[in-house]
């Protein structure tokens, strides 16, 4: 159809600058997945559900699904295919592969970019629906609990989330906070 | 989905020209409702104008204790503010009630008041829906319905709103402010929300064209206590059946102040006036609790396959009271 319906974007993903011209119905899974061939981030259920497609955006993490490409334009972006700086995989992505916090695979990028928003967020001091209110100044413990609410947004259809938890709780023992 | 033209919006004022006298355009903040609704076909703007990044997130304290919440500051932000996490407890809790991680660091406040039901006869395009297509009829009332409307509803729709943080905000009588290009104005929450009646399509009062700025929450009694308690069918990132934000005020074992509002329950969060009443200016024993909460849920008209909210609603909010009630006597 007519130009209006299209526009330029400019996207930096895993440090590399991109400039597309994408559809406006474009949603950034997709300008990640077709356009730059970034297959690490999933299209799960592609509602903003499952979480398969989370990646890191100004390094917050969000649904890409449900991200428009356009909206995302001049942001800063990280997916899977960018956590392991130099090929070093990171120590979160060690304690997945030691402690088997994966079966399938699929959710797997999506739970790792989660993650690594859910250390960030923790070490900044942002409270989860099970911290107790009582003191607004005081960083919560990371326990198990925390970990499992905090990481709801992602699902794992085989079930390995016992796994996942001990790999994200051992991330954030190592790194005191910075996966 | 539908084609359509995108642009940013570096000024409100810009917003709102771009927005004017095009019923077809849609303001989109963090689109977490708006876009998965395009998907659906339930939403089909031909125009999309992006507010997100208009200068109007933070959070600021006001005169006399209270806080104004920036339309575009992120669920995430809001709920983590140290002022709001002090001041007003049940909102922190509320907005960290809803949604998951990722969703909150998109959504912001302004789109959170508007976003739309998760009745799935909504989202569905094969079959009637008064709110979706109005004349068209309402599936909910003989079809699968056991998380809708209790109280409020009419025989057009029998719908829910979803949002926990607005049950958070009705309880401390916050007012929602927005610009349009007649100016400025402010809407109370307890009028934001329109009953159902013959319109369900018709859910704000919010003017046509108008932008929201803020969300204004006036000061409370230092020593008001609140909280939010969602029950939901799994134990996270689910939508409440029922919820109830709840504040209390006890002076030498008096209830000076009480705030109830419920989420779950109705079209718009349910502030429950007449059962704050049976409390005020009582002893908060659980006797009195207990009618406070019967109160709450007098006028409730449940469908055949949700009458548990009723019993469950009254629960709830007898047990959130004696919580805050329980916390004055310790504290």
């Amino acid at each position: 159809m007519t130009d209006h319906t299209r526009s330029g974007i400019s996207l930096r993903v895993n440090d590399v600058s991109h400039r597309l011209s994408v559809d406006n119905r474009r949603t950034l899974l997709d300008a990640l997945r077709e356009d730059l061939g970034l297959t690490g981030p999933k299209k799960g259920c592609d509602h903003g559900q499952c979480g398969a497609c989370t990646v890191l955006c100004d390094g917050r993490r969000v649904v890409s699904c449900l991200t428009l490409a356009v909206a995302a334009d001049g942001a800063a972006v990280t997916t899977v295919e960018g956590l392991a700086a130099g090929g070093e995989l990171r120590p979160l992505q060690e304690a997945f592969v030691r402690l088997d916090g994966f079966q399938c695979g699929f959710c797997t990028p999506g739970q790792l970019c989660s993650a690594v928003g859910v250390l960030a967020e923790h070490e900044a001091g942002w409270p989860s629906a099970v911290t107790a209110d009582d003191d607004p100044e005081r960083t919560p413990e990371l326990d198990e609990a925390e970990v499992r609410e905090r990481m709801s947004g992602n699902l794992c259809r085989c079930g390995a989330y016992p796994s996942i938890v001990r790999a994200v709780l051992e991330a954030a023992a190592r790194q005191g906070g910075a996966a | 989905m539908r084609e359509f033209a995108y642009q940013r919006a570096a000024r409100v004022h810009d917003a709102l020209l771009a927005v004017a006298g095009d019923r077809n355009a849609r303001y989109l903040g963090g689109g977490t409702n708006l876009v998965d609704l395009m998907k659906c076909g339930v939403e089909r703007p031909t125009r999309l104008v992006d507010v997100r990044r208009l200068p109007l997130d933070g959070v600021h304290v006001a005169p006399g204790g209270g806080l104004v919440i920036g339309a575009t500051t992120t669920n995430s932000d809001a709920a983590a503010h140290p002022e709001v996490r002090r001041r007003f407890p049940a909102l922190s809790q509320a907005l960290l009630a809803g949604a998951s991680g990722q969703l909150r660091n998109m959504a912001t406040v302004g789109g959170n008041l508007l976003q739309r039901t998760r009745c799935g006869y909504f989202a569905d395009l094969s079959r009637p829906c008064n709110k979706r297509l109005p004349g068209s009829g309402c599936a909910a009332i003989a079809g699968v319905h056991h998380n809708h409307a209790v109280l409020g509803h009419s025989a057009h729709c029998v719908a829910t709103h979803p949002s926990d943080m607005a049950v958070a905000l009705a309880a401390f009588d916050a007012v929602v402010r927005y610009q349009s290009l007649d100016g400025g104005g402010e809407i109370p929450l307890s009028r934001f929300y329109l009953p159902v009646g013959d319109r369900p399509d018709l859910e704000t009062a919010l003017p046509p064209g108008a932008l929201i700025t803020a969300v204004a929450l006036p000061g409370v009694p230092g020593s008001l206590r609140s909280r939010y308690r969602k029950v939901r069918e799994r134990a996270s990132y689910a939508f409440a059946t029922v919820s109830v934000a709840a504040a209390l005020d006890v002076r030498d074992g008096v209830v000076r102040d009480v705030r109830i509002a419920m989420g779950g329950v109705a079209s718009r969060p349910w502030r429950a006036g007449s059962a704050e009443a049976v409390l005020r200016g009582a002893r908060p024993t659980p006797d009195r609790l207990r009618a406070c909460a019967e109160e709450a849920l007098s006028g409730a008209e449940p469908l055949p396959d949700n009458g548990y909210k009723v019993l469950l609603a009254k629960n709830l909010i007898a047990a959130v009271l004696g919580e805050l009630a329980a916390a004055e006597e310790v504290g």
